[in-house]
């Protein structure tokens, strides 16, 4: 059973077990616009909460993503380098990022859940 | 009576169907035109004699092989260009409303004087003797920016705006060093332009950013809260880049100057103050001046530009090589450190050579046409047009800070389109159909929306007034719901709107042979 | 004043609409003491066209022009021939007064010529992208260091000896910033041995063909060294004319190549503005500095250009952009492409092959004079001789015999005694035979 979680920098994180999954959430895909590149963290780097881990790119702006909890990085969808299209089209499932170990489940658990983010959203 | 019943038909005729296509893909005058490299036939337009060489001196790097550059005749040179020109918006042909741009008149006696062969066919490197009268240019544009500006000093090598950017942060770092100090934050208003904390990173420190409050200036509070005894230096623009001048500038230098930091001046708006205030009077300690907006030279499609910056007597040693003195036998470059005159210590060098000599002498052409009335009065001029437009406009348009009168430039936001479903980028684009440039858009990116209009000195009241009625009724029209004629804007343009995504996402960068069309030759 | 459209009369009704008194109401936010008088300002007033032309002209008069004298400088900068209609199309309204095209529906002329101007750079180069241009050669080298120190994560940069001096500065000026900049030693009209200071913390070994003394270098060894060590090969070129009868830097291995683009389609201008060309391989495109012009199509289908991948811009990327670079050499490399487009392939081998036979011709009867002794033995329009004695005296006296001889070692180098005695000499297609005999009957009676 996997538990998804948010962060206020739009960031969405799944956690099936040790691994966790993390994308950035269809509001963010949708303010962002067209998804032309993605820049990917390598396996095994370390990273912090709330540390710069990838970069997305739309035609008009470029973002970092910020690691919702510390981690090391398992993987990275590198499918996303030749389509960068799934970003937009499938946010929360496909267009994922990159899977970490969490060195910290508590961090994961400090974060906001659906409906925290949905009212989170509301107030922007 | 005798009548020629066989003379051509005078009226106008019927209108051409739009559905109809042409047979040629052009339309009047309207021309389609392919690549360079789809025209050539192994014509050339150049005639040179076919010289045979030896390879003894060539090292064994002879090329073998082409290059694969396409050969045509001068008459198909001539025609491809021209074509393309006329795919261009510019200046000459209509108001070009670019905010922070400074779109303004560019005189032909400036690209006359550059092409003197005395300045246009000099060698960077020739002996200075006979390069005085160029050396007397560089001195003579030396001491207009600096009289203008109210300071001691001016590096004349930067390149571009951020170039010159560049070089008044390099001084400020080799100042701090020289103090023996390790400052690493430099403080830059969200409102900046892009250039100022790419400058700063750029230049190895870090940036820290200043809010701006709602009125549109800098919070000097919180700049002031933020100053400390690891802060460099402060990057202002003024007048900001809401076309607003930040009134507590004074203070603010005091401050910076009491923390022991330097306050830099973005001095993209130099064109509404100039000949009116002098910023060395503000306390700032280094401004760099785009000769490509202030004085004119022309844009010329994106460059080039120059850059040169004034210097306070706090910065003065530090300019970079080369430098210019005074001696007896005439001018004469400093281009070593070790040359340089005493209490000089100069940073080190941002480019080959002195600078952007074809600038200088356009942009000293300017300086001496206008004179200083002349200077001051298009700098009241420019800031007269903003506010006109302003006032004309603010009744359709809203101004975030509509009470207070502009400089230069007048800012609007989308709320007045809000509901409309007309976005600031399909109003811009509406304007290309009217025969315009559009404004500057989504910068400041503290406004919502931004769209900033620069008129410039250049316009006259006649086409002011056009203008002004054309955004009038772009904007009633957008607010009474008839959106028709923005949705997918501009239709009347060489081309419709372009798909960015598709370059982005798998960039072509250059032209390729068809291997398709290869195989069959 | 011939350049404000404004009357008195408009003035007054726009303060009118305005609802202000006066211009300076319209000021108020400037603190008072700010606004100084004009009297404030020791400078002169307008002037009518004529006046300042005369002025100019005086100013330019007092200069020799190249084409004045016979002519010999290069170290970075040429005289060549630029055919009549590049400057007559250049100063075209609608290339000259436009903006960076930003509304591409109404800018396909100017990005359609970047297009066609990066794919000449491309194919001159031997490399797969270019940019857009860049200020000029030396800021263009200093970005491919800092471009090397990102791609590597890596600081030190080792210039040859050979490199510019200009450019050896501007380099250690910005990129020594970021990491150690390295010069080597170099014994003018021979190559150092760089490989050997490769090492596993280099991030970058720049090597300048034809070099600052003429010779031309070989750059394969040192990109196989460079990239068994994971090193990058920055290629200079300050002669492009060159590529129209050399191997290119990216058949030889190197990675980025900057040069400076001056000799087609520009004038020598006292140093510029002139045109950085910037070329690299494919997968560096993403830490590739400057503007990029794409091709794509329009909502109707129809091909079309537009900037690209500018979010590694600073307007958009600000603080983590790749470089602070905001313009390009807009102008300059319409000129570059026009000129390009002019000359074509058989015309740019023809003008090289040229350039090459005037300074070899040249060369012959220099070395031929007693006491002068030909440095460079491998080189494309350019070359250095000893001479008997020091050089820049005897480039002085050639003036007054008018003739501008070339451009003293020790110009660039001031500090190196061991130049004092060498001049650099370039010769071009637009040198003739009276020229050479001048220089020759010159020298001669010099030394």
């Amino acid at each position: 059973m996997s538990e998804v979680r948010y962060t206020d920098q739009h960031e969405w994180i799944r956690l099936d077990g040790d691994e966790a999954t993390v994308g950035i959430t269809k509001y963010a895909a949708e303010s962002l616009g067209d998804v032309v590149f993605v820049e990917l963290p390598a396996s095994g780097k370390a990273v912090a909460a709330g540390g710069e881990a990838a970069v997305v790119e739309s035609v008009k702006a470029a973002s970092d993503i910020y690691a919702p909890a510390g981690g090391t990085v398992i993987t990275a969808n590198s499918a996303l380098e030749a389509a960068p299209s799934k970003v937009n089209e499938d946010p929360e499932g496909e267009g994922w990022f990159f899977k970490l170990k969490l060195s910290n489940k508590d961090e994961f658990a400090k974060l906001m859940d659906a409906a925290a983010y949905a009212k989170f959203l509301e107030l922007l | 009576m005798s009548m020629n019943n066989q003379g051509r038909p005078s009226g106008a005729g019927e209108a051409f169907p739009a559905h109809i296509a042409t047979i040629s893909g052009d339309r009047g005058l309207d021309h389609e035109e392919g690549l360079i490299f789809e025209l050539g036939h192994g014509a050339t337009g150049v005639d040179l004699p076919d010289v045979q060489i030896s390879d003894a001196r060539l090292g064994g790097a002879r090329r073998n092989g082409l290059i694969g550059l396409p050969g045509l005749s001068e008459p198909e040179v001539i025609r491809h260009y021209v074509r393309l020109s006329r795919k261009n918006y510019a200046i000459d042909s209509g108001l070009y409303p670019l905010g922070s741009c400074t779109m303004k008149h560019n005189p032909r006696l400036n690209e006359k004087m550059a092409r003197l062969p005395g300045f246009g066919d000099l060698h960077p490197l020739a002996p200075q003797s006979t390069t005085q009268g160029a050396l007397e240019v560089i001195s003579a544009l030396m001491n207009w920016l600096t009289t203008l500006t109210g300071m001691p000093a001016v590096a004349m090598s930067p390149k571009a705006g951020a170039h010159g950017e560049l070089c008044g942060l390099l001084a400020i770092r080799a100042a701090i060093a020289a103090r023996g100090e390790n400052r690493k934050r430099v403080l830059v208003p969200e409102s900046a332009h892009g250039t100022n904390p790419a400058t700063a990173a750029f230049a190895g420190f870090t940036v820290d950013e200043v809010p701006a409050m709602p009125n549109g200036r800098v919070d000097a509070e919180a700049l002031k809260a933020k100053l400390g005894p690891d802060v460099a230096a402060i990057m202002l623009t003024n007048p900001n880049t809401c076309g607003l001048f930040e009134g507590e500038i004074v203070d603010i230098a005091k401050a910076v100057h009491e923390a022991g930091a330097y306050f830099y001046c973005d001095g993209a708006n130099f064109n509404a103050i100039a000949g009116k205030v002098r910023p060395g009077d503000l306390g700032i300690d280094a401004m760099h001046i785009n000769l490509h907006k202030t004085f004119s030279t022309p844009h010329g499609g994106g460059g080039p530009g120059a850059g040169p910056v004034v210097l306070s007597e706090r910065l003065a040693a530090y300019a970079p090589l080369p430098l210019l003195v005074a001696g007896a036998d005439g001018l004469r470059l400093i281009e070593d450190a070790a040359d340089a005159p005493e209490g000089a210590k100069p940073f080190g060098r941002m480019c080959a050579f002195h600078g952007q000599m074809g600038m200088f002498t356009r942009a000293l052409t300017y300086m001496l046409s206008h004179g200083r009335d002349g200077v001051r009065q298009a700098s009241e001029d420019a800031v007269l047009s903003a506010n006109y437009i302003l006032a004309s406009l603010k009744d359709v348009m809203s101004a975030p800070f509509g009470d207070g009168p502009c400089m230069h430039e007048a800012l609007f936001d989308d709320s007045f389109l809000e509901g409309t479903g007309v976005t600031t980028l399909d109003f811009a684009k509406a304007m290309i159909d009217e025969g315009y440039h559009p404004m500057t858009m989504y910068f400041p990116l503290v406004v919502h929306g931004a769209m900033l209009i620069e008129p410039t000195e250049s316009e006259s009241k006649h086409s002011l007034d056009r203008f002004i009625h054309v955004l009038h009724t772009l904007a009633t029209e957008a607010r009474a719901g008839q959106t028709a004629r923005f949705a997918g804007a501009p239709h009347l343009a060489p081309r419709r709107r372009l798909d960015e995504t598709a370059a982005a996402r798998k960039p072509v960068l250059r032209w390729k042979p068809d291997p398709l069309k290869e195989a069959a030759e | 004043m011939r350049y404000l459209p404004l009357t008195p009369d408009d003035r007054r009704a726009m303060l009118a609409k305005i609802g202000a008194p006066d211009v300076d109401s319209l000021f108020r936010d400037v603190p008072k003491s700010a606004v100084v008088a004009l009297s404030a300002f020791n400078l002169p007033d307008t002037q009518g066209e004529m006046e300042v032309d005369r002025a100019m002209s005086k100013l330019a008069a007092k200069n020799v022009a190249a084409g004045a004298a016979p002519f010999f400088c290069g170290a970075g900068a040429y005289k060549h021939h630029v055919p009549s209609a590049v400057d007559h199309l250049i100063q075209r309204s609608e290339f000259l007064t436009s903006y960076t095209p930003y509304q591409p529906e109404i800018a396909q002329g100017t990005l359609q010529y970047l297009f066609e101007f990066q794919t000449q750079v491309a194919l001159l180069t031997g490399m797969e992208v270019a940019n857009a241009s860049l200020y000029d050669g030396s800021t263009a080298t200093a970005e491919a260091v800092l471009m090397a120190q990102r791609i590597t994560k890596r600081g030190k940069a080792i210039l040859s000896g050979g490199l510019h001096p200009h450019y050896a500065e501007t380099v250690e000026t910005v990129a020594g910033l970021f990491g150690p900049v390295e010069r080597t030693k170099v014994t003018p009209g021979s190559a150092e041995d760089i490989i050997a200071l490769i090492d596993d913390q280099t991030a970058c070994v720049v090597v300048q063909s034809p070099d600052v003394f003429g010779l031309i270098r070989n750059l394969r060894p040192i990109a196989e060294a460079a990239h068994a060590k994971g090193a990058l090969l920055i290629a200079v070129v300050t002669e492009i004319v060159s590529l129209g009868l050399l191997e290119p830097p990216g058949a030889q291995g190197a990675d980025i190549v900057a040069a400076e683009g001056q000799s087609i389609g520009n004038g020598l201008n006292f140093g510029g503005p002139y045109v950085g060309l910037f070329a690299t391989r494919e997968k560096f495109l993403r830490q590739m500095p400057g503007r990029l012009c794409g091709e794509t199509v329009d909502a109707e289908g129809r091909r079309g250009f537009v900037l690209t991948l500018s979010t590694r811009e600073q307007h958009i990327r600000r603080e983590k952009a790749t470089s602070n670079i905001c313009t390009n050499s807009g102008l300059c490399t319409l000129a570059f492409t026009i000129h390009l487009s002019l000359l074509g392939e058989d015309g740019l081998t023809r003008l090289a092959q040229l350039n090459h036979a005037k300074a070899s011709a040249l060369a012959d009867r220099l070395a031929a004079l007693p006491g002068v002794e030909l440095v460079t033995n491998a080189f494309f329009n350019e070359f250095t001789i000893k001479l008997p004695k020091a050089a820049a005296p005897v480039v002085d006296a050639l003036v007054k015999k008018g003739v501008i001889a070339g451009v003293p070692a020790s110009r660039l180098l001031p500090r190196e005694k061991s130049t004092e005695n060498l001049l650099i000499l370039a010769a071009t297609e637009t040198n003739t035979d009276e020229d050479f005999d001048a220089l020759v009957t010159a020298l001669k009676e010099a030394i």
